[in-house]
């Protein structure tokens, strides 16, 4: 405990007020006994406006990502541990090794500091079970009302090894695509807990880091095509994104598609449509075709890839379609989601 | 997926698809009209129309409710909004639909106004129950589904004294609808429209039961069949309706039978005639002015009644310039007859309601189809 502060920060029954952000006293108390208490490492501990650190050599990758999530807490995870794992995952899907992330809140006046501590905590120990620290952070507060509790900025930097060369206008006529896990878990958890929509569910967000499984695919199989981590707009829209950049097609078999059986009775209920469901621990391989079985092997011998699948081929297609052949018999086209995806009303 | 995968089996599916096969008469067409949108999304999501043979075609219906609901209804809805300081909630659907002057109620939601998206009444009422000293306006829609529930939102409210808490109510009705397609010039003297048979609503029919389609299908000897939204029933339906053309009947059958009645949810038509009545005449998008084919709220029930309560003006918009929605929703033409459909009017920047919606014709031929499209209109080029 800092002898600058006499009085300690009264996380129990404290809330945000404005002079957390006014980068006075309140603030660095802040700073000191809740956030760096919480993530301390030791480049945090320079106490700079920036980290210092040695880079290793070889290509860097670096990615940000903002988080405005509601609820903040959620079955299987809350805004901070997501914070973590989107930026890592991010990182990731180059292929590269996740080095450090730095995070940015934005904190509205009245948010319960018991809540914050909370996230913070939950904040470090994704950080590090990932192995990942944070290492520099900014805190800023908006009045009451202008903000929606915390939101969550968190830019990650990483190293891609050599001969790795992971991108989304990789994908080619013939390769496969490749799923690591269920489709739709963490949208559906998040539904479940939102406050006009509540529903009991055993499911829970498979929000989780994915780069130990991606260092595992990239060892196995260096030229690995693309890899994306299919979030907001689900697979879909990820495939879309994909189809586009790399001028192909992409032709999905609705069977191979893993998707739970409780995940599929609650979008059936709402009016979803899994494919366009958020996930926050599941990413999309695409790699040549005689590669497709070697790292299905790797993907499935990882925790976070024990039911990965192949569920399609890319084809030629200038237009950039993504169709299905359903598990129905019949086809269809799989299109971008449009604007939210709202529930039907009959 | 229990009680739900059993509809969607693909080995059923071919056997019925080669059943089918075997009862068409290759020197004739089928056109069979799928009254609710629910079918729209069920033939395009699960690719029905692959396994059905080249003669038998799908005519899409104006059963979306979101779809039929003519501009003005929104129109005054939004003016609602902005002039009182109220709590507009409605089903999400609806928030997209595009009202005059390329606004929405989600457009409308961004610059301020607090209108809410609600999952049932229930939330509404929570809602006007949460917020004491503000009115709360429920925008009920849809078709005999949605109308129970708002028939029971109102009795809570007077059970309650929920003061606060009224109804903008454009609940429609499906016979007097489908009556109007079937009467209107497209179909009876001019035959731009062919349709051969009906599929009949399949959560309408739970409430209204099997009853209110015998009128029709003797009086315009059309065969009706009830079917369920799997893609197995629509086909399994298919294949009935099939066989009464056929055979020259034209009688309402029930494939749904899980469900449906003949008579229907006799508890719930009792609620609804007791807080709701017929309107004499009612505005439709696409139909005009069909006469005693929606509701209105009762006298006794009045003061829940949003139009009242609020001396909400009656406006009368008209559709953007170029629009096909009024006449895809009669099945006077396709999605893709129209102008705007994929240029300037899609999913993302809806013209039209038809795209809103995904049951809505246009949105599910743009959202599924347009493969299907693209391969249609290179074989009629190269043919």
């Amino acid at each position: 405990m800092s002898k600058r502060f006499p009085l300690r920060l009264n996380i129990r029954e404290g809330a945000v007020d404005m002079s957390h952000g006014s980068g006075g006293r309140a603030m660095a108390q802040l700073i000191d006994e809740l956030f760096v208490r919480h993530l301390d490492n030791e480049l945090l501990r320079q106490a700079n406006d920036q980290a210092q650190f040695q880079v290793p050599g070889g290509r860097m990758v670096m990615s940000t990502d903002g988080h405005v999530i509601s609820p903040l807490f959620f079955p299987g995870g809350d805004i901070g541990s997501l914070a973590v794992h989107g930026t890592i995952n991010d990182v990731a899907m180059s292929g590269a090794r996740p080095l450090y992330l730095a995070v940015g809140f934005i904190l509205e006046e009245g948010f319960p500091l018991a809540d914050l501590e909370r996230v913070v905590a939950s904040m470090s120990a994704a950080a590090s079970r990932a192995g990942v620290p944070v290492v520099t952070g900014d805190t800023k507060v908006v009045e009451k009302g202008k903000g929606d509790g915390v939101f969550i900025t968190t830019t990650g930097i990483g190293v891609v090894p050599d001969g790795v060369n992971i991108s989304g206008d990789r994908a080619r006529p013939g390769d496969a695509v490749l799923l690591s896990g269920t489709m739709g878990d963490h949208g559906v958890a998040i539904m479940s807990s939102r406050e006009n929509l509540e529903f009991e569910t055993s499911i829970e967000s498979d929000s989780a880091a994915l780069h130990t499984l991606v260092a595992e695919m990239v060892a196995a199989v260096p030229d690995i095509h693309c890899l994306r981590d299919p979030t907001r707009g689900g697979l879909a829209t990820t495939l879309n994104e994909l189809a586009l950049q790399s001028g192909v097609g992409i032709r999905l078999e609705e069977r191979a598609i893993p998707v739970r059986p409780q995940v599929n009775a609650a979008c059936e209920l709402l009016g979803l449509d899994p494919l366009y469901v958020a996930n926050e621990g599941k990413l999309i391989c695409i790699c040549e075709r005689r590669n497709a079985d070697q790292l299905l092997a790797v993907m499935r011998a990882h925790p976070l890839g024990t039911e990965a699948a192949l569920v399609g081929e890319v084809v030629e297609d200038e237009d950039g379609f993504v169709t299905m052949e359903t598990s129905f018999g019949g086809s269809r086209v799989v299109d971008w989601l449009a604007g939210e995806q709202l529930p039907r009303i009959c | 997926m229990k009680y739900i995968s059993e509809f969607r089996q693909q080995d059923l599916a071919r056997k019925l698809a080669a059943a089918i096969a075997a009862e068409v008469d290759s020197t004739r067409r089928y056109h069979l009209m799928e009254f609710c949108g629910g079918h729209t999304h069920a033939i395009f999501r699960y690719g029905v129309q692959d396994l059905m043979p080249a003669n038998v075609s799908f005519v899409h219906g104006p059963g979306c409710p979101v779809c039929v609901l003519p501009i003005g209804r929104i129109d005054s809805a939004i003016q609602l909004v902005e002039t009182h300081d109220l709590i507009l909630c409605t089903y999400g659907d609806l928030m997209r639909v595009p009202a005059s002057g390329r606004r929405s109620l989600l457009k409308v939601k961004a610059a301020g106004a607090d209108v809410r998206m609600v999952y049932s009444t229930q939330d509404a009422l929570g809602i006007a129950r949460d917020n004491p000293d503000r009115q709360v306006v429920f925008f009920a829609i849809g078709f005999e589904t949605t109308t129970p529930p708002t028939a029971v939102a109102i009795k809570q409210a007077q059970a309650e004294g929920l003061e606060n808490f009224s109804v903008f109510c454009n609940h429609v009705l499906t016979p007097a609808a489908i009556q109007n397609i079937l009467e209107s010039p497209d179909v009876r003297e001019l035959g731009r429209v062919s349709i051969d048979g009906f599929f009949g609503p399949s959560h309408v029919s739970s409430v209204i039961g099997s009853m209110p389609y015998e009128f029709f299908a003797e009086e315009f000897q059309k065969p009706v069949v009830i079917a369920g939204f799997e893609p197995l029933d629509v086909m399994q339906s298919a294949l009935m309706l099939i066989r009464q053309i056929n055979s020259g009947r034209h009688e309402v059958e029930n494939e749904y039978t899980r469900v449906v009645t003949r008579e229907g949810n006799l508890k719930a038509q009792r609620l609804v005639a007791e807080v709701l009545e017929l309107r004499r005449s009612f505005e439709w998008r696409g139909l005009g002015l069909v006469p005693y084919s929606a509701l209105k709220i009762k006298a006794p029930f009045a003061r829940f009644d949003a139009e009242q309560r609020f001396a909400m003006a009656q406006i009368s918009s008209p559709d953007v310039k170029g629009c096909e929605c009024p006449a895809i929703l009669r099945g006077a033409k396709r999605p893709t007859d129209c102008k705007l459909f994929g240029s300037v009017c899609t999913p993302e920047n809806p013209m039209g309601s038809c795209m809103v919606s995904s049951e809505g014709a246009c949105a599910a031929y743009w959202s599924y189809g347009r493969v299907r499209e693209q391969a249609g209109s290179a074989r009629t080029a190269s043919a």
